[in-house]
């Protein structure tokens, strides 16, 4: 079992969790990622580490089917079942000059890390956070502490500037002084549009994908994705690709293979109030195994 | 040994085979509890009649880890069943598990002399029988531990390899510590091998036992990411590492297609179902695509395929087909199984070769383009090369499709540890007798090593390893 040390909400539905795991946290860099498995009965899902100190690592789940709602339900005292990593490759971290920085919603967070290496190495940093509303805008003050220039867009225009993220960027790509380096996580329809905004100017573009996963180790193979017409297993050889190389079509397919039994889950789950599911949490018994 | 056979060898010629009781077909294509029921005491007392008590023990030679089948038969005979756990335990220490997984037509019973004109002894059948009885007898016999000697050795892997290994090892009094990636213990064992063959409570009960002697067991720790071998023989302070991470990373057929929703990797597939336990799916968090009402094709001819096929009978799949390549007697699979697959309504598809997933527009498998083969001139396995015969494609309708022609070893730790010497394939070069590795205190084995085995052989290759690292912790010299 994994305790939670810390356990708070930074928008609605989006829970920032510090957990204890000293092995990863001295291992973990930017980029990478943990397997969790909540409880017994659990699947496994993986969640970006988006920062670590000497003995926990901070997760900033959002709460969007069965897995991460439960998990959301948790609070500081209680414990995962399971927790490994670091997994996937560091992101690779060079001097580019001025590199941006977009996140759209929970991407946000798994951008934070790699935008604070990235600043650390030396180079201008701009952010663009997009959220479909105010309440839904994360980690922007933490943002602010270390990027040279925050832009912030909202669907519905609550905060910051009315508009998509790739209206930014595009701005600044027709600037005199466009990037010399972008990196996307949100969603897959925000990371496709900006692969194309940075195509025809051929800004190198990164992106971070989230096939679903099961080992998070190279085993199962169910994570592969499609980049530069070659197969690929996001989990060793990513979760960072190259934005235009890669197949969204198919990745946006590959991930609503389950919906069906997703939808069915979180019906359950909205049936059963959670606090059934903390029980069990609590019964579940640390067996003979003892975590390192 | 005393011969504790009344009959005269004519009469034990006499005896037939007997047959293991298992579940009736119709019943068990929808469980996924084990299929063979295990013999009675007084069957395998008619069983162990027909032993012949050969003079030059075949069996013996036929198998692996050179069980002492001959003897082990003896105590059976002699009602000292408990004996009998003991005596195969000198040789091979999990023999719940290949007594029921081994492919036995091909070493020990391969070997008996029965099998010249009549069927062979079943010799794994009473070795299943033997195991079970001393498990539910709840006296599985520990061996003691020798005094501590300080020393402390990392296992990588929990696996057959690593689970013999951290065996002998802690009974020579070392301290063991066995690394696992997963969140379960017992590596193809738990997550490959399905209930239905392997039930897993007979792994736990075998970590449990490790457990008890005092080897150490740590889940979710991946090592090459979590932890380094370097650090594991450094600030760690292990004096010997054993590396047994088998051959975990899928092949896939590098046909168009393959991206699509509905086609799976065997690790995949089986994962899901045997580690997640994605069957008892909404019980359990982890989904599998529904196969109910569906056709379903595993390609490969191995244990893995079988293994993928008959999980996917269970998962209630309209169809359920092996494609192959070559025709079926060169299918590597366990001939038991692929009887039980037959059984089970399995359809087999011979000489027959996907070259392409095709898809509809939402990106979901619907069908496999396949071209049927020929057999030419043998290759360098000795087996028949499989050749496609011109114009014959054919497309063969299917919404699941499960590819299980084979593994590579996984690279994250070899990858973490530049100065391990690896073969072109990917695979860990390591003494065959023992297991050094090209890095000082750094033994190997198993399938990381040979690639894609069997059980025993693993064990085997666990067990040469630990008495390796002990002599090389005795004397410490490389
Ligand atoms: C490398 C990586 C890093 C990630 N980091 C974060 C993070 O820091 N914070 C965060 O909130 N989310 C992160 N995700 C996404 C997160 O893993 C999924 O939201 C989560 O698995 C959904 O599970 P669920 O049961 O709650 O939802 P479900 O209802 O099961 O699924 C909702 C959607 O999530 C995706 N999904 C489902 N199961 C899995 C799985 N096992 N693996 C991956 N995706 C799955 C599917 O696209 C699905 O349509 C990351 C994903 C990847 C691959
Ligand atoms: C589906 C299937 C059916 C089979 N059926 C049979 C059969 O009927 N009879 C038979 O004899 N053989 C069978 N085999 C083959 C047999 O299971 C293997 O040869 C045997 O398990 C190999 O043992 P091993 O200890 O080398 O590795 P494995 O059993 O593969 O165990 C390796 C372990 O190491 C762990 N690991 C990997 N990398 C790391 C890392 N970096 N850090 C920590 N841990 C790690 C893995 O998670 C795994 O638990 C089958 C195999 C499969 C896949
Ligand atoms: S270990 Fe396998 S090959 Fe050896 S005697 Fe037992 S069943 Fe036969
Ligand atoms: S998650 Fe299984 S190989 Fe990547």
């Amino acid at each position: 079992m994994y305790r939670i040390i810390e356990a708070r909400f930074l928008a609605p539905e989006v829970k920032l969790f510090r957990l204890e795991a000293p092995d990863i946290a001295r291992k973990q860099q930017a980029g990478q990622f943990v397997i969790v498995r909540v409880h017994d009965h659990g699947e496994r899902i993986p969640l970006t580490i988006a920062a670590s100190d000497a003995t926990t690592v901070t997760l900033i789940v959002q709460g969007i089917g069965k897995t991460t709602r439960l998990l959301n339900t948790l609070e500081a005292g209680d414990a995962v079942r399971d927790l490994v990593g670091p997994l996937g490759k560091p992101s690779e971290i060079h001097y580019y000059g001025t590199a941006v920085v977009i996140g759209g919603g929970v991407g946000t967070a798994i951008a934070y890390p790699t935008a604070k290496a990235l600043k650390y190495a030396g180079n201008r940093v701009i952010a663009i956070l997009g959220a479909r509303t105010r309440d839904l805008l994360i980690l922007e003050a933490e943002m602010r502490e270390f990027c040279d220039e925050v832009r912030v867009t909202t669907d519905d225009g609550s905060y910051g500037v009315k508009g998509l993220v790739t209206d930014q960027l595009e701005a600044l790509v027709n600037s005199p002084t466009p990037p010399d380096f972008v990196l996307a996580i949100g969603p897959i329809p925000m990371m496709r549009a900006v692969a194309e905004v940075t195509r025809a100017p051929g800004i190198q573009t990164v992106v971070s994908l989230n096939p679903i996963m099961v080992d998070g180790t190279g085993m199962c193979g169910g994570c592969r994705v499609v980049v530069d017409g070659r197969s690929q297993f996001a989990c060793v050889d990513g979760p960072e690709f190259d934005a235009h190389q890669v197949d969204f079509k198919i990745l946006s397919a590959r991930n609503a293979m389950y919906r069906a039994a997703e939808q069915q889950a979180l019906a359950d789950l909205n049936q059963h109030p959670p606090e059934l599911h903390r029980c069990r949490l609590a019964d579940a018994q640390p067996g003979a195994v003892t975590p390192p | 040994m005393t011969n504790n056979n009344p009959l005269p060898p004519k009469e034990r010629m006499k005896i037939p085979r007997q047959r293991m009781p298992e579940q009736a077909s119709a019943e068990r294509r929808v469980n996924f509890a084990e299929v063979n029921l295990g013999l009675s005491a007084a069957l395998a007392h008619q069983e162990a009649l027909r032993c012949l008590h050969c003079k030059s023990h075949h069996c013996f030679t036929g198998c692996p880890v050179g069980v002492k089948v001959k003897d082990f038969i003896e105590l059976v005979l002699a009602g000292d069943f408990l004996g009998a756990a003991a005596k195969i335990r000198e040789d091979n220490v999990l023999p719940a598990v290949t007594g029921r997984v081994c492919p036995q037509e091909e070493q020990c019973e391969g070997c008996c002399v029965l099998g010249k004109n009549g069927e062979p002894l079943a010799i794994g059948y009473l070795e299943r029988f033997v195991a079970d009885y001393e498990r539910q007898s709840g006296r599985v016999g520990l061996p003691p531990r020798a005094p501590l000697t300080g020393k402390r050795v990392a296992v990588i892997g929990s696996g057959p390899a690593g689970l013999s290994a951290a065996g002998d090892l802690v009974q020579r009094g070392h301290e063991v510590t066995v690394f696992e990636a997963l969140h379960e213990l017992g590596g193809v064992l738990i997550y490959g091998i399905p209930e239905f063959r392997l039930p897993k409570d007979i792994v736990r009960q075998e970590v449990e036992n490790l457990t008890r002697m005092g080897v150490e067991f740590r889940t979710n720790v991946v090592v090459g990411r979590t932890v380094t071998v370097d650090e594991l023989l450094g600030e760690r302070g292990y004096h010997a590492v054993f590396i047994a991470t088998g051959a975990g990373l899928p092949v896939f057929l590098n046909i168009p297609g393959e991206h699509l929703c509905g086609v799976y990797s065997a690790n995949e597939f089986l994962t899901r179902v045997n580690l997640m336990k994605a069957n008892q799916f909404p019980a359990y968090d982890q989904p599998i695509y529904d196969c109910r009402g569906k056709d379903v094709a595993v390609i490969g001819g191995g244990n893995t395929a079988l293994d993928a096929v008959r999980t996917a009978v269970r998962l209630g799949a309209k169809t359920a087909s092996i494609a192959y390549r070559r025709s079926e007697v060169e299918m590597p699979a366990r001939v038991e199984e692929v009887k039980h697959a037959r059984e089970e309504g399995v359809q087999f598809v011979m000489l027959t070769n996907p070259t392409e997933f095709l898809g509809d527009d939402r990106g979901w498998l619907t069908g496999m383009k396949c071209q049927q083969m020929e057999l030419g001139a043998p290759d360098k396995s000795g087996r028949r090369r499989p050749v496609p015969r011109a114009g014959s494609d054919f497309v063969m309708p299917v919404q699941v499709a499960v590819v299980a022609i084979g593994n590579q070893g996984n690279p994250l730790v070899q990858s973490a540890t530049p100065d391990l010497r690896t073969n072109p394939l990917g695979y860990i070069e390591a003494d065959p007798d023992c297991l050094k590795t090209s890095k000082r205190a750094v033994f190997a084995g198993g399938d990381i090593v040979t690639g894609g085995a069997t059980v025993i052989l693993a064990m085997g290759a666990g067990r040469r390893a630990a008495q390796a690292i002990h002599d090389y912790l005795s004397h410490g010299t490389w």
